[in-house]
């Protein structure tokens, strides 16, 4: 698997640690109550298809990466730096 | 036998026997040659197998290779080269492979059926895990592993290309061609000893002149391209994501020779092209497994590479054209035909032998090997002596590799087989027979265009000149099956026939997937290569639809078997995990210090002197240099982060529950970081070194995560702080320097004095030592008056030298891993014993350092009510009180009079000492509503160590309450 880092480039997966869904990129307000809290720390969806989760470039540059990739075909179609992207 | 006097010989041992053989042919040519037929026994009924073919299809010819602990299992004799010395051994029969015992297996076949484990050994229940499986795991199967580790040596390797061939034959090779000439970087890989393909097997003309004539000019063509790599010998085994695959290369020449075997690589291509060929299938007719059976091909492969006749009078039985040229080899080369049997009735054969048209083969007789054959046809049956027969059903496109990747192959059925389905591998491309196109003119013809269109869509010019060649037609008409009786086998390798897959269709395993796993058929090393089309062909048949429909098993990595050693290739010994050593590594090893892990970093575990014969009297005394006078102590291996920027002080407010931002420059402070879910992540103290300038200290396991942390919460959580951090562990030597002297000894080092006033408690900034700009930080994690003294990593060794010389003139020294922790239980101070990742700031009695004024990860959740509820288990000291002292990590907590059963558990210990300065036993641990429960008197019981102990519940600080001995 490969995966392009926007610093880097092309790169073997091995070069990056897998943290989960990109939804850590919108944390709720302190007040926002336990449900969605929950959300956030704990419920995932398990798509058939297209996802976003977020990958550290952790033995490359130390980015944080956005991911869009596909679960049923491993196409990856985007990446993105996780400090730039609108939320 | 060999049709020519080979030029030069070696000899090689099969059994214990020897033989001689032409260096770099496959020992299974030189064992034809010798006409030794019978070469192994089959996986479950223990039947007489014999060289089925001549590549890396084989499924009958296993052998071990080597004995003790290189003895390797289950490697194909087809691809094993002869070299001198080399040692065979024959698998899966006991005593001999001539008088094999488990033969027995054979005559009990009727009752050892697909699935007869099922139904045959229900009864009674307790039996199948004490003694049917046993005895059935026993009685089948191939070669055995040695149980001794490996010694061999294995190495893994990555390329990158544009273009990735796989497979060299005319196809491959004018892929290549194409490719390489337009300037594209070219890998092309052949699981082979030598490129050509089939061109080497059989005898066609390309362009005028011989296939191997031409396949050699084209190969030096290519080997004059520097854009251009060969690789023989190596299979590519796996297809992967985003153009990665797997490949294995047998490396070249002697075995054992110091060489590495095998070679492992990862290579990246932008694109691919599948020349992998076909493979002929078997046809299923009784007792088709006899030695000296083989594939109609193979046979081709060693009368016209290896110039060997596998036989005497040789017998073709063939549902198509392509097995025809068999027969006109076979004269050609001197080598009797018995007869031609084709089972079309509208075919015509010329040849000085025998030909039968509209026949089949419907008995086999020779008990060890081959003897003679029956044939029906319109005239009635007639036998046949024979020793060799060679069989073809037909070829299937290899499109495994197309298939890895969920993708499913397309029926055609003109050739009566799979051909892949275009797209299924993004980025790969198929030509040649793979693709169903099978006179060497199509092959040719389709490489260099599907190299061509590839070579376009990198951007490349290239030209296609195609070379003229054979292009007769394949005429097949599908058999399958032979009706009759006796067993047909289907899977050699698993000893799969007809009726098992018939039966299965009838107990309603009617889908394919379902029958594999019934059958086996399809499984083992060979993955059903040659052997699936036909068992769909038959199971469509039981279940009255068409192959199309019936679909194909999953084809999976790898192609070929790939051993776990070439895999995982460096990993092994040292080569397992790095070693990270710190500056004062070579200073400690020089004291006697044995060396414990701390994750990825060794560090002492105490320094022995002379006279000491256990641990715990190194232990103890250097504790008493620390309470007593002063110690030193490595403790670089933490992590050092250097956090700088307008941002660095909201950052840290946002990431630990305490506030940073108040901190004055010139002063460090303990701080608790959380993870969001409100459990604790770690801890440790961060200085102010100036207004924009932190370093943080993490624990020395955590110090990896906590930098992903602050990165994260960086750039995912708080984009908006401008702040930058940098890992500086290796940079800088750091020592703790710790006891009642400790200002003394640094006195005696630095080049200013110190005093009291301007360095308190939690005083942190620049110094120098011998000229050399440091820093110290008065921070104590033993709880006495106590520096820890930064200096950068290159004057690490000196500086430690120096710090225990001088520490010994005032009665101390170092001290390792087993004091650090005495001191740090001694004081409650706590460590990733205790922080587990399932314990909160409120279980360690911190939950007051959550800060109210502020945001920070993990408070919201940290205040949920499971996580603060006063049932939760919660921070204890424990001190032995009754007759038993000794105290064990990991033990659980009851009450006196309670059973030690689970349900009655009230806590367990995390951290255990022996404390010199107390005398005592004392643990850490956790203990329901534990804060209030100071004085009561527990039982400790360890079940794994059977250990029972009386303790008593305390404060987790044991020595110092008040703490004034760090701050004095």
């Amino acid at each position: 698997m490969r995966i392009t880092c926007p610093n880097c480039g092309e790169r073997d997966r091995r070069e990056f640690y897998y943290q989960g869904d990109a939804l850590a990129l919108t944390r709720p307000a302190p007040d926002a109550g336990p449900h969605a809290w929950d959300d956030y720390l704990h419920n995932r969806d398990n798509p058939a298809g297209d996802t976003q989760d977020l990958w550290f470039h952790e033995a490359g540059c130390g980015a944080w990466i956005v991911v869009n990739r596909n679960t049923v075909t491993h196409a990856i179609d985007d990446t993105r730096l996780a400090a730039t992207v609108k939320r | 036998m060999r049709l020519q006097d080979p030029q030069s010989t070696v000899s090689f041992t099969f059994d214990g026997r020897r033989y001689r053989g032409v260096p770099g042919e496959p020992v299974a040519a030189a064992l034809l040659a010798a006409g030794v037929r019978l070469v192994a026994r089959s996986f479950k009924y223990h039947r007489p197998r014999g060289i089925m073919s001549a590549g890396s299809e084989e499924q009958n010819a296993l052998v071990t290779v080597g004995r003790g602990p290189q003895a390797e299992p289950n490697v194909r004799a087809t691809v094993l080269e002869v070299s001198e010395g080399l040692e065979v051994f024959s698998q899966n029969a006991w005593p001999s492979l001539k008088h094999d015992a488990m033969a027995v297996n054979d005559l009990m076949s009727p009752f050892l059926g697909a699935g007869f484990y099922y139904k045959t050994f229900m009864w009674p229940k307790p039996f199948w895990e004490k003694l049917y499986e046993p005895v059935i795991r026993r009685a089948a199967g191939l070669g055995g592993l040695s149980g001794k580790a490996n010694q061999d040596r294995y190495e893994k390797a990555f390329a990158f290309c544009d273009v990735l061939i796989i497979g060299a034959g005319p196809a491959g090779l004018m892929a290549a061609l194409t490719a390489g000439r337009a300037g594209a970087d070219v890998i092309l890989a052949d699981e082979d000893t030598a490129m050509g393909g089939r061109l080497l097997r059989e005898v066609e003309d390309v362009d005028g002149q011989p296939g191997p004539d031409w396949a050699a000019e084209t190969i030096a063509a290519l080997s004059a391209m520097d854009n251009v790599r060969l690789m023989t010998r190596t299979t590519v085994t796996g297809a992967y994501d985003q153009g990665t695959y797997g490949a294995l290369e047998r490396i070249a020449g002697l075995r054992r020779a110091g060489k590495p075997l095998e070679c492992f690589w990862r290579i990246v291509a932008k694109r691919s092209i599948l020349c992998a060929g076909a493979l002929e299938r078997p046809i299923a007719f009784p007792n088709n497994d006899r030695p000296g059976i083989m594939m109609a091909s193979a046979v081709r492969s060693y009368v016209n590479r290896w110039g060997v006749a596998p036989g005497k009078a040789v017998t073709i039985f063939g549902n198509n054209d392509d097995a025809h040229r068999t027969a006109r080899d076979l004269v050609a080369a001197g080598v009797k035909v018995a007869a031609l049997v084709d089972c079309r009735d509208d075919v015509q054969v010329d040849g000085d032998f025998p030909v039968y048209t509209g026949a089949q083969v419907v008995a086999t007789k020779g008990r060890r090997a081959l003897e003679r054959i029956t044939i029906s046809h319109a005239g009635g049956t007639r036998d046949i002596r024979t020793d060799c027969l060679a069989m073809s059903g037909g070829w299937n496109p290899t499109v495994h590799l197309t298939c890895q990747m969920n993708g499913r192959p397309t029926w055609q059925a003109d050739i009566a087989s799979f051909v892949p389905t275009p797209g299924n591998v993004p980025g790969m491309v198929t030509a040649g027979a793979c693709n169903g196109a099978f006179s060497t003119a199509a092959c040719l013809k389709e490489g260099a265009e599907v190299a061509a269109e590839v070579a376009t869509g990198l951007g490349l010019k290239p030209k296609v000149t195609v070379p003229s060649a054979d292009d007769s037609a394949y005429r097949i008409s599908p058999l399958w099956a032979v009706p009759g009786q006796g067993r047909k086998w289907i899977d050699f390798q698993n000893d799969v026939h007809v009726k098992d897959i018939k039966l299965a269709a009838q107990e309603n395993f009617r889908s394919v997937e379902h029958m594999k796993r019934y059958t086996t058929q399809g499984m083992a090393p060979d993955q059903g290569k040659s052997s699936n089309v036909v068992a769909l062909a038959v199971l469509a048949d039981a279940t009255g639809r068409g192959i199309p429909e019936t679909g194909t098993t999953t084809f999976r990595p790898p192609f070929v078997p790939v051993s776990i050693a070439a895999m995982g290739a460096g990993s092994q010994g040292k080569g397992f995990a790095p070693e990270r050593l710190t500056t004062s590594h070579c200073a400690s090893v020089a004291r006697g210090a044995p060396m414990i892990e701390a994750g990825l970093w060794y560090r002492p575990s105490y320094f022995p002197q002379q006279g000491e014969t256990h641990w715990r009297q190194s232990c103890d005394r250097e504790v008493r240099y620390v309470r007593n006078a002063v110690g030193v102590c490595d403790v670089s291996t933490l992590g050092k982060i250097d956090i700088q920027g307008p941002g660095a002080a909201a950052l840290l407010d946002f990431v630990y529950t305490n506030t940073f931002s108040t901190l004055k420059v010139g002063r460090t402070r303990y701080g608790l970081m959380l993870r969001e879910d409100g459990h604790v992540m770690d801890d440790g103290t961060t200085a102010r070194l100036g207004e924009q300038h932190y370093v943080m200290t993490t624990t020395t396991a955590a110090a990896a995560q906590v930098m992903r942390h602050l990165e994260f919460t960086l750039q995912v959580l708080r984009p908006d702080l401008n702040a930058r951090i940098m890992s500086v562990t290796e940079q800088w030597a750091q020592f703790a320097v710790a006891g009642p002297r400790s200002r003394d000894l640094l006195n005696s080092v630095l080049d200013d004095q110190i005093v009291d006033a301007d360095w308190p408690f939690m005083a942190c900034g620049a110094v120098d030592v011998a000229g050399v700009q440091g820093r110290l930080f008065r921070i104590s994690f033993s709880g006495e008056h106590a520096y820890e003294l930064a200096v950068p990593a290159r004057y690490g060794d000196s500086l430690f030298r120096l710090l225990t010389a001088q520490a010994e003139s005032y009665g101390g020294g170092a001290y390792g891993m087993e004091a650090l922790n005495v001191l740090r239980i001694e004081k409650g101070f706590t460590t990733h014993a205790e922080i587990h990742g399932r314990t909160t700031a409120f279980d360690i009695g911190m939950d007051r350092m959550i800060s109210r004024k502020k945001d920070c990860i993990g408070r919201t959740a940290a205040a949920r009510p499971g996580l603060i509820d006063d049932d939760r288990e919660q921070l204890v000291g424990l001190k032995a009180v009754g007759a038993v002292k000794q105290l064990t990590a990991g033990a659980h907590l009851f009450a006196q009079d309670a059973a030690p059963e689970r349900v009655n558990g009230q806590g367990y210990t995390t951290s255990v000492a022996y404390s010199p300065t107390l005398q005592t036993g004392l643990a850490l641990g956790f203990l329901k509503r534990g804060s209030a429960r100071h004085g009561e008197v527990l039982r400790m019981v360890d079940h794994l160590r059977q250990i029972e102990a009386m303790v008593e519940v305390c404060d987790p600080v044991f020595f110092d309450p008040e703490g004034g001995r760090a701050r004095g």
